[in-house]
């Protein structure tokens, strides 16, 4: 017991420490959440603290009034599409070619993991004026299509390289085993490989996700009336500064989605999901 | 359930290591073939190739009447066993066994029971809900085993499958295979470098080394009549002793002279070994089995071929004491002995040494102490001879010469 206290102070600066720089961490979005409850009249005169010891200020109308602008909630629909169409896109692709370069025999492979490797280096800035031609004479311009793939195209590398890494990590005697059982390779892809790269998939999709949820530059390039929350709010700002009642919880909207994204699939990342299958 | 049959295979691998040099292998329908070896030997390569998991560099892999050459591992109707189990983490133990069948597209109430009758043979019913991560290293072995005979294949293939379990567990874990392959009668293809295991398994045994095929027989004639050097060295525990010796003639007797050892031979030995006359006067490899040298005080007085010399180590083991003696002689120091020691994780004995150490298996109750000088006897009946040019077993000189016919 007595160790355990010992032990507990000792630690406790550390702790302390700790706590205070996850406070600090959390002061701007507690504050963009409690602006966003803030009623319209008061908004521009008080502080966001003000609503710490009055909370019953706090009201929703805000977000009322947000769900009611068509062009917000359209915004909002957008985002949507092109964050999870082109996350799903883009772990299908990666993960087919991830098998490949990690499992099957054929002429060339290595040499074209390398230059898929190589296309990590591509910066994405070079590409917006190149692509943005294409996407005029092809029709691509201004859709949610468009978008996605752009960032389709742009997770793939790191994408390709990751899944690969990954699924050469699953222990050889495994899909033997099955190939001997009968499997034929879409089988093993799909029942063995999907399954133990779980992992892998999962933190590729929370990334490539947040990623192009928050995406502010490729929304802006490639579109005009598709707009995507981030351009949404951006636009707001610039056209009506003060504006706030409605920036903040769109913003926080935009914030907060992720984030239950992350926390309800942050459980496949834990790792182990190999043990017990050799030795 | 089909013979499986090895012709000439050969095995280069991409870097040009030839794994497995012209194997000629033939399992009848129903055996328990044991492949052995020293690691390296090309043992897991020759099991793949039969498995369809490495291509065929050269010969002809036959399952039944189907040569196999160019069928995918899948359509090979063969089941097989890793050594590192190879179980699949994210299924249960059910969905393990159950996979093959699955596959297959069986009818669900088949499958069921051949699992159910798998698990009940294995005694795995009470984890059929588990994951493999959840069971001891012997129930993981025994869903390895479950997978493969649920399948119901035309052969089995094993690679070490024991090789990662405790001692204890290996040795029960043999018996119930062995068992287990006995009821079912599939034929099984098995791998191991433990060559007591390939003994207690194998209906047949066959030995390679460096990629070759050295012999193939069963267990007691590769111990009785080991073809050659490396064969007599690796089968049996304690290896073979081996002597350099000369042979001369005493009477119308032969003695077997090993530095200052004289062993008179057995005349009914002599006479079955037709070839050996031919090497008086000549240089040769003297095998002696630990079980053939007793101590004198206990064997009595009868026999004329002694040992003497000064004990090393004595290791009881309750039921029988290993002696370990030092006697004026020289070692037979050849490439197997090198490749077997080195195997055995020990080192060769050198060249220039002046003593031998030779291992005997005495009977519990000698009372032979460490330091002391020990007398033994021979049992002459049961030695061996090599020609230490060729390495090649001296038995009787035309059944040697017929044998080389035959492999020509
Ligand atoms: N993929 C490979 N490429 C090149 N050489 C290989 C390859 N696999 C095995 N070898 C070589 O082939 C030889 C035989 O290997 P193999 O695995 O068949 O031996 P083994 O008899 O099973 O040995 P162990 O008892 O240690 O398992 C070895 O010399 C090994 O280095
Ligand atoms: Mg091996």
């Amino acid at each position: 017991m007595a160790a355990r206290i010992a032990n507990a102070t000792r630690k406790l600066p550390v702790h302390l420490v700790l706590i205070f720089v996850a406070v600090l961490w959390m002061v701007p979005t507690l504050g963009l959440l409690l602006t966003s409850l803030m009623p319209a009249d008061i908004i521009g005169s008080e502080g966001w603290w003000n609503l710490v010891s009055e909370p019953s200020k706090a009201a929703f109308e805000n977000y009322d009034k947000l769900f009611d602008n068509n062009e917000l909630t359209t915004a909002l629909w957008v985002t949507v599409q092109v964050a999870v169409g082109n996350t799903v896109i883009l772990v299908i692709v990666a993960a087919l070619a991830g098998y490949a370069f990690a499992w099957l025999e054929f002429p060339g492979r290595d040499i074209l993991f390398v230059v898929v490797i190589a296309l990590l280096v591509v910066p994405l800035q070079v590409a917006l004026i190149p692509i943005f031609s294409l996407y005029n004479t092809t029709g691509l311009f201004d859709t949610a299509l468009g978008l996605m793939l752009f960032h389709v195209a742009f997770g793939m590398p790191f994408a390709i390289f990751l899944l690969r890494n990954f699924f050469v990590g699953i222990p050889k005697d495994i899909l033997e085993s099955a190939r001997i059982d009968g499997a034929s390779e879409m089988r093993i892809f799909f029942k063995l490989v999907l399954p133990l790269g779980l992992p892998a998939i999962a933190s590729l999709a929370i990334f490539q996700f947040l990623w192009t949820w928050n995406d502010l530059i490729v929304a802006l390039t490639f579109g005009r009336d598709t707009q995507p929350i981030t351009v949404a709010i951006f636009s707001q700002l610039r056209q009506f500064g003060t504006n706030i009642e409605l920036i903040a919880p769109a913003s926080f909207v935009s914030l907060a989605i992720p984030l239950i994204v992350f926390l309800a699939f942050q459980r496949y990342f834990v790792q182990g999901l190999l043990a017990g299958s050799v030795k | 359930m089909a013979a499986v049959r090895l012709d000439g295979v050969v095995k280069t691998y991409a870097d040009g290591t030839t794994a497995v040099n012209g194997l000629d292998l033939d399992i009848a329908d129903g055996e328990f073939m044991v492949l052995v070896g020293p690691s390296g030997c090309g043992k897991t390569t020759a099991l793949r190739m039969v498995a369809g998991l490495e291509t065929i560099t050269a010969g002809r892999v036959t399952i039944g009447e189907r040569t196999v050459n160019d069928v995918p591992s899948r359509d090979r109707d063969i089941a097989m066993v890793f050594q590192s189990y190879a179980l699949y983490p994210h299924l249960s133990v059910y969905d393990n066994i159950a996979f093959g069948l699955k596959l297959k597209k069986i009818p669900k109430a088949q499958i069921d029971e051949r699992v159910r009758g798998a698990a009940k043979i294995l005694d795995l019913e009470a984890f059929l809900e588990r994951k493999p991560r959840a069971l001891s290293g012997g129930q993981r072995q025994r869903v390895a085993m479950g997978r493969a005979i649920v399948r119901q294949p035309a052969a089995f293939l094993m690679d070490e499958p024991l090789s990662n379990l405790d001692a204890k567990l290996r040795v029960q874990m043999r018996a119930e295979i062995a068992k287990l392959q006995q009821s079912l009668a599939t034929t099984t293809l098995y791998v191991t470098h433990d060559q007591v295991e390939a003994m207690t398994m194998g209906h047949r045994v066959a030995v390679m080394r460096r990629g070759e095929l050295q012999q193939v027989d069963a267990p007691q004639v590769l111990y009785d009549h080991p073809d050659n050097l490396f064969v007599a060295g690796f089968i049996g525990s304690p290896a073979m002793n081996l002597l350099e010796g000369t042979l001369e003639r005493d009477g119308d007797g032969l003695v077997a002279v090993a530095g200052g050892q004289r062993l008179a031979l057995d005349r009914e030995l002599v006479r079955s070994r037709r070839a050996l006359p031919s090497f008086v006067g000549r240089p040769l490899i003297v095998g002696i089995r630990p079980e053939s040298i007793e101590d004198a005080a206990i064997a009595g007085d009868g026999a004329r071929s002694r040992l003497r010399g000064e004990v090393l180590l004595r290791e009881s083991l309750g039921s029988e004491v290993m002696v370990h003696l030092a006697i004026d002689a020289k070692q037979a120091v050849t490439d197997e002995v090198r490749e077997l020691a080195q195997d055995a994780g020990g080192e060769a004995p050198g060249a220039a040494e002046q003593k031998a150490i030779v291992v005997g298996r005495f009977n519990a109750r000698s009372r032979v102490a460490t330091g002391a000088t020990a007398r033994a006897v021979v049992d002459t009946r049961s030695m061996h001879f090599f020609d230490p040019q060729t390495g090649l077993g001296i038995y009787d000189a035309d059944a040697a010469n017929s044998k080389e016919l035959n492999r020509s």
